[in-house]
């Protein structure tokens, strides 16, 4: 990993957050927007393994827990990210990535993605929230994650190839 | 039948060592990392450590929501072309401005009524007049996923925005600066759960607190519990700000919403009352930060007369 496909890495994760912040309130729901940051630490996942979606979900959860707006216990997106990518990346090396398990790894992060920093949040009583909010919050932000999956997916997945082709796993 | 999925195993496996396990040390160390940054975080509560980083993280990417919410607006604006002619949406902006305006004093009038009659309500109107906005539009929303109301505006430090400044708009009140960048600056909404404001109902000038619940969207609701818990609020009545000392962070007058639901607490005998807000906070495009009158800015300033400055 060269300091310029590091450089690379970090770009698209701040694409994503700038998307995800400054455009995407366009079409939210119920103030829920794609996690397009997810899905990119998921793309990594599903290309480069676990090890590297790790340490990306980690800068890229710091990233969403420091940059503006964000006013919540900083490190519980970085937390939540490790975890996706951890699970993420394990997934993927059972197979070949075919539309369906990636569609379904991205279902399953989104969910765990969510839950966990709903549950960190419990935990540290920040913001004290209930059960149902939380709950209808991380339905549609899986269904949010799961229709933009189609569209980002292919495009994160391509670019991770290319920056480092040689330890990509070959299609 | 064998060689094929032995070789692509091991390109999958590639990556990592042995079967794709990532190195158990990295696994506790980036997990030590992030219960560290929370705890950190958590336990020195306001003037944590992790200010600064979130500072210049603003420094960084505020810049760059700016830009993207300015790239962004003309395309959102494309489907009003096809609601309506240029004329037709200057008139109804128009007489949505008059309409507001409207609304807000017919609801304040009890307000302004009980604040005329009593003496010290005349000092607070005279405070509030000292006060002048500053313009400035939202150009990024916290994710409801984060579970927090906060948006960035594109005013900072350098237009004369410090933390702890009010934000309303034509509607109401929205909220409080909770930090600035110098382009840039942080607003914490009132209906966020970690948002307290001090409440007055305008018709009985009874006090109380104003507690955010948390949820955007349609369900954007604020909690009152009244400090006197003998008084039952009225339906329909408005709350505006009480106003805090030497306006900081919220100043007085403000209309926040009106009682939509009154709620007694059998076991106490107290009142909760529930607030809609008057704010859109869905679809906040256009604030105001209250500031001191001449105040040194990068932009026009609105006084209270009306006069740009």
């Amino acid at each position: 990993m060269t300091p310029l496909r590091a450089l690379l890495a970090v770009l698209a994760v701040s694409a994503a957050l700038v998307l995800q912040v400054s455009v995407f309130p366009y079409v939210a729901w119920q103030g829920v927007v794609p996690n397009l940051v997810l899905l990119v630490v998921v793309g990594a996942a599903v290309v480069r393994g676990a090890q590297f979606a790790m340490v990306l979900g980690f800068a890229a959860g710091v990233l969403l827990d420091l940059a503006p707006p964000a006013d919540h216990v900083a490190g519980r997106w970085a937390l939540a990210f490790v975890v996706v990518g951890y699970v993420a990346g394990r997934v993927a090396q059972h197979g070949r990535p075919t539309a369906t398990t990636v569609l379904a790894t991205v279902a399953a992060s989104s969910f765990l993605g969510t839950s966990l920093f709903a549950l960190s949040g419990l935990v540290l009583r920040d913001p004290p929230l209930t059960i149902p909010d939380l709950l209808q919050v991380v339905v549609v932000s899986v269904v949010w994650d799961v229709v933009l999956t189609p569209f980002v997916l292919p495009l994160v997945m391509a670019m991770f190839h290319r920056i480092e082709p040689e330890r990509a796993a070959v299609q | 039948m064998r060689r094929p999925d032995l070789g692509r195993e091991r390109r999958w496996r590639s990556d990592s060592d042995g079967d794709g396990q990532p190195p158990r040390a990295l696994v506790v160390a980036l997990v030590l990392a992030c219960a560290t940054l929370m705890t950190l975080d958590h336990s020195t509560g306001e003037d944590s450590p992790v200010d600064g980083a979130r500072r210049a993280m603003g420094e960084v990417y505020g810049p760059v929501e700016v830009g993207a919410a300015g790239a962004v607006r003309p395309f959102v604006a494309i489907p009003e072309w096809f609601r309506s002619r240029g004329d037709m949406r200057d008139e109804i902006d128009e007489l949505e401005a008059e309409n507001a305006e409207l609304r807000s004093s017919v609801a304040t009038s009890g307000y302004d009524r009980n604040k005329l009659a009593e003496y010290d309500g005349l000092t607070a109107a005279a405070g509030t007049l000292g006060y002048a906005l500053v313009p400035a539009r939202v150009v990024g929303m916290g994710a409801s996923q984060s579970f927090s109301s906060t948006v960035t505006i594109d005013a900072g430090a350098s237009s004369g925005l410090r933390p702890d400044m009010t934000v309303v708009n034509n509607d109401g009140l929205v909220g409080r600066v909770l930090r600035v960048t110098r382009t840039t600056a942080t607003v914490l909404l009132v209906i966020d759960a970690d948002s307290v404001v001090g409440g007055r109902v305008g018709d009985s000038m009874e006090i109380g607190m104003l507690h955010g619940r948390g949820v955007l969207g349609d369900e954007g609701r604020l909690d009152l519990e009244l400090i006197d818990q003998s008084v039952v609020p009225a339906r329909g009545d408005t709350v505006v700000t009480w106003g805090s000392e030497s306006g900081a962070p919220y100043v007085s007058g403000v209309p926040v919403g009106s009682i939509s639901k009154v709620f007694a607490n059998v076991r106490d005998g107290s009142q909760r009352a529930v607030i809609d807000p008057f704010v859109d906070f869905g679809a906040l495009d256009l604030v105001g930060v209250v500031v001191p009158s001449g105040t040194e800015s990068d932009r026009a300033v609105i006084e209270a007369d009306g006069s740009l400055q």
